[in-house]
């Protein structure tokens, strides 16, 4: 599904890099999990696969399906199945809720080729998935995250998630800031949505999350390497005894 | 001293051309703005309020050719039921206009007013424009209440069913139009003024509004697709106790438009609502001037305006709140901004407070700034193509003037309207 070589990214304005050779391989269907301290580069990875701009990307490929992403415009890696869930998603004043979903929605069938969904199936869609997720109608009228609470905005991107339905999704910190029931929930609609032809890279810090979804594959990143790949086992151990033992066998 | 002079002189050969007829009280009211015109003299570049926006133009001896072309698109409110008044070039078209006799205003062509030895616009013809002029000069007012003959007075004495509706057709490639109205209601009275329509090549429109004590006037006006518009307003509003104003504008194009609004709120408890969206897209150049002064206790006031630029097209807000010392409990607020949409467009915004009561919450803000990379990035994550996601994120940020609207079915149709001027104008 997403194969990633040698990755070197660095800030477009300083001359600073973030990522120093990232590799990374998720097979279709499969669910990997990114962990690693701050600052060591998780959401620069997920940014830069989303195509935000500000970052160089000086060496390395990136392939969705066989296909090379990063001459693409975000909107394109979208429609070619990419979907990020952000770390802070962002407030857009006067742009509702699902205003925003269903241009999305229909732009995405659009550049693939396909039928626009009509307002009223898109209503009958969007009903059913904001109800499992919790989120009620008045939060689909406000504008995009505006006045949303931290765990609200994550839960509306697990929502923006399943209404797009993507091959390949990117999960960057969506439990944190979440209760106990709101990450329940979240995991819910992330296992409801696990398919064979589906794969999930999941950032987190805390082997909450994966209690609920289970990772096959555990990555580490440390300083824009991933510096240890291993199984559920592994995020077990960080839980438990931190990164000092990981960077010192590393080091 | 020279300059000084030019603008005396200018004003003198502004007035040069004295209007035939009329009664005494229409004599009187005119040779006093004409007085008021000399005083102050034409507007100039190096005056306070016409710092930003070059008034050469509107004052040239003719106005420049501008064509209009007709896009034959379906102009707003043309599908709402209203008493229709059409102007063409600036002048009262009766055979394409409503049956004034079927509303329940009573609608009168200024010029018919005029000539009645007494008529209830003797004591409001040029009366709320002279108030006006106390802290600021509008010399174009002056000079419309000195020259005008077209225009309508309307008398509301209850609640109108029908929104009185203004159509301004452009013809004549040099047209020059000088529009005044007079609008008086009475206590309790409400109706809605819708406007729109290119006007003329060039054109000076003056409205004065009396609202008395529980009144309500509604105010639409779209001012858009004539690229080459020149266009000066200025509306007088004076608002008496528990009595609401609210008045909003859409422009879109035109080379040349100046806004101004003075609003007096007179008694307590009034409401007096003023804003603005407005889009250009290269040779624009749009200023909204206002000036509302609190002379009551508990009055609210609110003024919120924004501009979309792009191609070198320019903004201008220069808003005033005047807080007079025994206007307790004064509600103040005021918003400007500004979006460029490239680094050759420009806005500039002067608000001003001026406060002489110590009971009072005023707020003013101004902002001026690109369309938001980060709000970007995270539509086009999501499959919007870039182009449309500025669309949006330009449509929501004028949607938050036009929600000052109170009537969903005409901020609906200001919606549409400026839907398409961003999709036409969308890069
Ligand atoms: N646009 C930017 N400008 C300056 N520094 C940046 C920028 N983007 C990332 N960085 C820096 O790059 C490093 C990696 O940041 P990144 O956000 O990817 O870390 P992270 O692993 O997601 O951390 P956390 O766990 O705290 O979310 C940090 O040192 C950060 O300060
Ligand atoms: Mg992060």
């Amino acid at each position: 599904m997403l194969k990633i070589k040698n990755l070197l990214v660095s800030l477009e304005e300083e001359n600073k890099q973030i990522l120093k050779g990232v590799n990374l391989t998720v097979a279709a269907g499969k669910v990997h999990t990114i962990m690693g301290p701050n600052g060591s580069g998780k959401s620069t990875l997920g940014y830069v696969l989303a195509g935000k701009s500000g970052y160089e990307v000086t060496g390395g490929t990136v392939e969705l399906e066989g296909r090379n992403i990063l001459e693409m415009e975000p909107e394109e890696r979208a429609a070619a199945g990419l979907f990020l869930a952000f770390q802070y998603p962002v407030e857009i004043p006067g742009v509702g809720n699902m205003t925003f979903l269903r241009t999305a929605v229909n732009a995405q069938r659009k550049a693939r080729g396909e039928e626009e969904l009509s307002a009223a199936d898109f209503l009958k869609e969007i009903r059913a998935r904001a109800k499992a997720l919790k989120i009620d109608a008045d939060m689909l009228k406000r504008p995009v995250n505006m006045g949303f609470s931290g765990g609200e905005k994550k839960r509306n991107e697990i929502l923006q998630m399943s209404m797009l339905e993507p091959k390949m999704c990117i999960l960057d910190e969506t439990d944190s800031g979440l209760d106990v029931d709101a990450m329940k929930l979240v995991a819910e609609g992330v296992n409801a949505l696990r398919t064979s032809g589906r794969s999930f890279l999941v950032i987190t810090h805390y082997q909450r999350l994966l209690n609920h979804i289970k990772p096959d594959v555990v990555h580490i990143m440390v300083d824009g390497e991933i510096v240890k790949t291993g199984g559920p086992d592994l995020a077990l151990a960080v839980e438990n005894n931190g990164y000092a033992d990981i960077l010192a066998e590393v080091a | 001293m020279a300059r000084l002079k030019a603008k005396y002189d200018l004003a003198e050969r502004l007035l040069a051309s004295a209007p035939a007829g009329g009664a005494k009280w229409v004599h009187d009211a005119r040779t006093a703005a004409a007085a008021r015109l000399r005083e102050m003299g034409a507007p100039h570049r190096r005056d306070e309020y016409w710092k930003y926006t070059d008034p050469s133009a509107l004052t040239a001896a003719t106005a420049r050719a501008a064509v209009f072309e007709d896009p034959a698109e379906t102009p707003p409110f043309a599908g709402l039921d209203r008493v229709r008044i059409v102007f063409v070039d600036g002048v009262y078209a009766s055979d394409l206009s409503s049956d004034l006799s079927d509303a329940d205003v009573v609608i009168e062509p200024l010029a018919d007013a005029m000539e009645k030895d007494t008529h209830w616009a003797n004591g409001l013809y040029g009366v709320l424009e002279a108030r006006g002029q106390a802290r600021v000069n509008r010399p174009l007012a002056a000079l419309n209440t000195a020259r005008a003959v077209e225009g309508f007075t309307i008398h509301v004495t209850g609640r109108a069913r029908k929104p009185v509706s203004f159509v301004y057709i452009h013809r004549d490639a040099t047209s020059d139009a000088m529009i005044h109205h007079v609008i008086r209601l009475e206590e309790g009275a409400e109706v809605t003024l819708l406007e729109n329509g290119p006007v003329a090549a060039r054109s000076n429109i003056v409205t004065e509004i009396d609202i008395p004590d529980t009144a309500r006037f509604n105010h639409v006006r779209a001012q858009g697709r004539d690229h080459e518009r020149l266009c000066a307003t200025a509306i007088f509003a004076r608002l008496g106790r528990e009595s609401i104003f609210k008045s909003f504008t859409l422009t879109v194009n035109g080379k040349l438009t100046r806004n101004e609004c003075v609003a007096e709120l007179t008694g307590n408890d009034a409401i007096a609502h003023v804003a603005g969206a407005s889009a250009g897209d290269g040779t624009y150049h749009h200023d909204d001037t206002v000036f509302i002064t609190h002379d009551a206790v508990n009055c609210e006031s609110r003024q919120v305006f924004k501009k979309v630029l792009r191609n070198g097209a320019a903004g201008v807000f220069q808003g005033k709140i005047l807080v007079q010392p025994d206007a307790q409990k004064t509600d103040g607020y005021q918003i400007s901004q500004g979006l460029l949409l490239d680094e050759d467009s420009i806005f500039q915004a002067k608000p001003e407070l001026e406060i002489y009561a110590d009971d009072v919450a005023c707020s003013h803000g101004s902002t001026v700034g690109a369309i938001d990379e980060g709000m970007i990035f995270y539509l086009t994550s999501r499959g919007i193509p870039r182009r449309e996601a500025q669309d949006m994120l330009t449509f929501a940020f004028l949607g938050e003037a036009v929600d000052e609207i109170e009537d969903e079915t005409l901020a609906d149709e200001i919606r549409e309207k400026l839907a398409g001027w961003i999709s036409r104008h969308s890069a």
